[in-house]
């Protein structure tokens, strides 16, 4: 709309309001919308510069470390493999990816209780289970990125200083399979956590203590018990807490070395067992999610 | 735009709606009722996020029940609380929100900054939403409902929390909404005053029934309430006693000092409650004032809240209130 007095130079704009007639692109778009903006979120990414610096630091820590191992790799005569295997690189630097599902977790969900801006979106076309989904799948996404991106670099290392292609490209699916069950697992933990809380700094300790007392209280009875010669307790008692859990499911089935103490993972029979806890947590996780949602309308 | 057929809601151990039939038009509607007269049960019903007890309700022609999406789709929403994250900037905000009423990207972002600029937020839009003013959320609240240019809003208790100023504001804006936009309103208050103001028409609830439904005009000509208050003389030591019995001389209804009935202890109250019949009852007061050789300290309309709807609705007269072209429904029969 726009009012024409003569010459193009001289040209009046109405600025009245116009009517949207566009597309509309409807629930699947919102999904994705919230999903991509949580994702990014999570790497502070559209978000404020204070809020970058942690989750890049995180980011940075993993890939350094990687970046360390290959060039270790690369200046060691006569070596034929890695020094550490790829399913082991995360249990390694777990204290590093709970920090960052600890930092991150609650920046998702917390937020948008804690502000009450969930009956904003509850108003529009997405649902209660687009939201629980598009939250859980950008956290398990950014942690899959923060785990999987180190192993890539791992991988191309390990690929230029010509180590076996085919062991390599085997142990890197394994390792990927693995660290993506465990963002899976973390990021359901985590929102669960998190989401339980509207208050940010309650959700980051209660997420600190879910994922890291849990593995110290763990590893430490693991040890008693292994050094009091009960050895066979230790696999059993590495489900009580989600990196053991990651742990025992690669130990059985992805190739890795259990962190266990004296190497006591589980078997076969054992690991099925894992396995199926790490996938009642997560369809635990989501269906708590569900209902924690259930009654936030408006 | 809406309508409601004997729609209930029952809690466990509260009715929060209770048959209530409404038909609402085009335009701008007010929704008045105290706190807990079910105005945000009847909201989330019709954004279909809570399914009724019984009865039926259609939003825009679409049954709340079934097509729940396609109405949030077209119809805005602002709640009565804050909402806003206070780390992001307005236009981030609002961009979000408008993706997630599906507009594609470049749409989002181009509404975002129209609807910014209509609802009156210009530099400021780029800073973080935690420094503004309780009229600026405000204003970002309202965006975020109009950014999808939907072909209704919902807005419950706009006005909450701002000074005299910004609550004009809000309503001047709310008008335009409709005049200037094209968009229906629905706005919920429990002040009937200011609403009586803004709005078209007029629907009144209490404890989830309808209390009554007319358009905003016939409003004001039943309930005109005017407060007079005079000086006293020392030919008249209580001149509010004199100019009352002057006024009830001349025919005029008196509806009693405020806070009083019509027989009320003399002197108690300083303020005379009348009922305005046209132009010519501010003249007699005028006149009645002059005549006595008075100083008349004020003339004004009363805001009217919700305890006066209760009061005239018992008063005979209260039947004479049509219910108006789009309204209609079971005249709330209180007892």
């Amino acid at each position: 709309m726009s009012a024409d007095t003569g010459s193009d130079a001289s040209r009046i704009h109405n600025i009245g309001y116009r009517s949207y007639d566009g597309v509309r692109l409807g629930r699947a778009y919102a999904r994705r919308s919230l999903y991509s903006q949580s994702l990014r979120g999570s790497f502070g990414l559209g978000r404020s510069a204070k809020s970058k610096v942690l989750p890049m630091l995180l980011c940075g820590v993993m890939c350094l470390v990687a970046l360390i191992i290959v060039a270790v790799a690369m200046a060691t005569p006569n070596m034929t493999e890695l020094p550490l295997k790829y399913t082991s690189f995360a249990i390694y630097l777990q204290a590093v990816i709970g920090l960052f599902v600890a930092s991150q977790a609650p920046q998702s969900v917390s937020r948008d209780l804690r502000f009450k801006s969930v009956p904003l979106y509850f108003s529009r076309p997405i649902e209660r289970v687009d939201y629980v989904l598009a939250k859980l799948g950008a956290m398990a996404s950014a942690l899959f990125v923060l785990t999987g991106l180190p192993l890539l670099i791992l991988y191309v290392g390990a690929l230029l200083a010509k180590f076996d292609l085919a062991d390599q490209s085997k142990w890197f699916g394994q390792g990927m399979v693995s660290v993506a069950l465990l963002s899976v697992l973390f990021a359901g933990l985590g929102l669960v956590v998190a989401a339980l809380t509207p208050r940010r700094g309650f959700g980051v300790a209660a997420v600190i203590a879910v994922l890291t007392i849990t593995y110290g209280a763990v590893s430490t009875v693991q040890g008693i018990a292994w050094s009091t010669g009960s050895a066979s307790a230790v696999p059993w008692l590495g489900l009580f807490s989600p990196i053991t859990l990651i742990d025992g499911v690669q130990t059985a089935f992805l190739g890795a070395s259990s962190a266990f103490p004296g190497g006591e993972g589980p078997g076969a029979a054992a690991g099925v067992v894992y396995l199926l806890v790490v996938l009642a947590l997560v369809v635990g996780s989501y269906a708590v999610l569900m209902r924690r949602y259930r009654r936030v309308g408006l | 735009m809406i309508a409601t057929e004997s729609l209930s809601k029952r809690f466990p151990r509260v009715t929060a709606l209770d048959r209530l039939t409404l038909d609402i038009g085009p335009g701008v509607t007010g929704l008045v009722g105290s706190n807990g007269a079910g105005k945000s049960t009847l909201i989330k019903i019709l954004l279909g996020l809570s399914p009724a007890t019984e009865g039926r309700a259609a939003v825009l022609g679409l049954d709340v029940a079934t097509e729940g999406a396609a109405i949030r789709e077209r119809v805005g929403y602002m709640p009565e609380h804050d909402c806003l994250p206070p780390d992001v900037s307005a236009t981030e905000f609002v961009v979000h929100m408008a993706r997630m009423s599906g507009l594609p990207p470049t749409a989002a972002r181009e509404r975002t900054a129209d609807t910014l600029r209509h609802v009156g937020l210009y530099e400021e839009r780029y800073r973080p939403i935690g420094g503004y003013s309780t009229g600026m959320k405000q204003r970002v609240k309202l965006a975020q409902a109009l950014v999808h240019d939907p072909q209704l809003v919902l807005l419950d208790e706009p006005t909450n929390g701002l000074d005299p100023v910004g609550r004009d504001e809000m309503l001047g804006l709310i008008r335009r909404v409709h005049s200037d936009f094209g968009i229906s309103v629905l706005v919920t208050s429990h002040l009937l005053g200011e609403l009586e103001r803004t709005c078209d028409h007029v629907v009144v609830i209490d404890g989830g029934t309808l209390l009554r439904s007319s358009s905003t005009s016939e409003f004001t000509q039943t309930t005109t309430t005017l407060a007079v208050e005079v000086t006293d003389s020392d030919e008249h030591p209580d001149g509010t006693h004199a100019l009352r019995r002057v006024l009830a001389d001349a025919g005029v209804t008196l509806l009693g000092l405020d806070g009083l009935d019509a027989e009320g202890l003399p002197g108690a109250g300083h303020i005379l409650l009348l009922e305005a019949t046209g132009e010519e009852t501010y003249d007699l007061v005028r006149d009645s004032v002059a005549g006595l050789g008075l100083g008349l300290i004020r003339m004004e309309q009363r805001r009217h809240h919700i305890a006066e709807v209760f009061r005239s609705e018992a008063a005979p007269q209260a039947a004479a209130v049509a219910t108006a072209g789009a309204g209609t429904g079971t005249e709330g029969k209180r007892s």
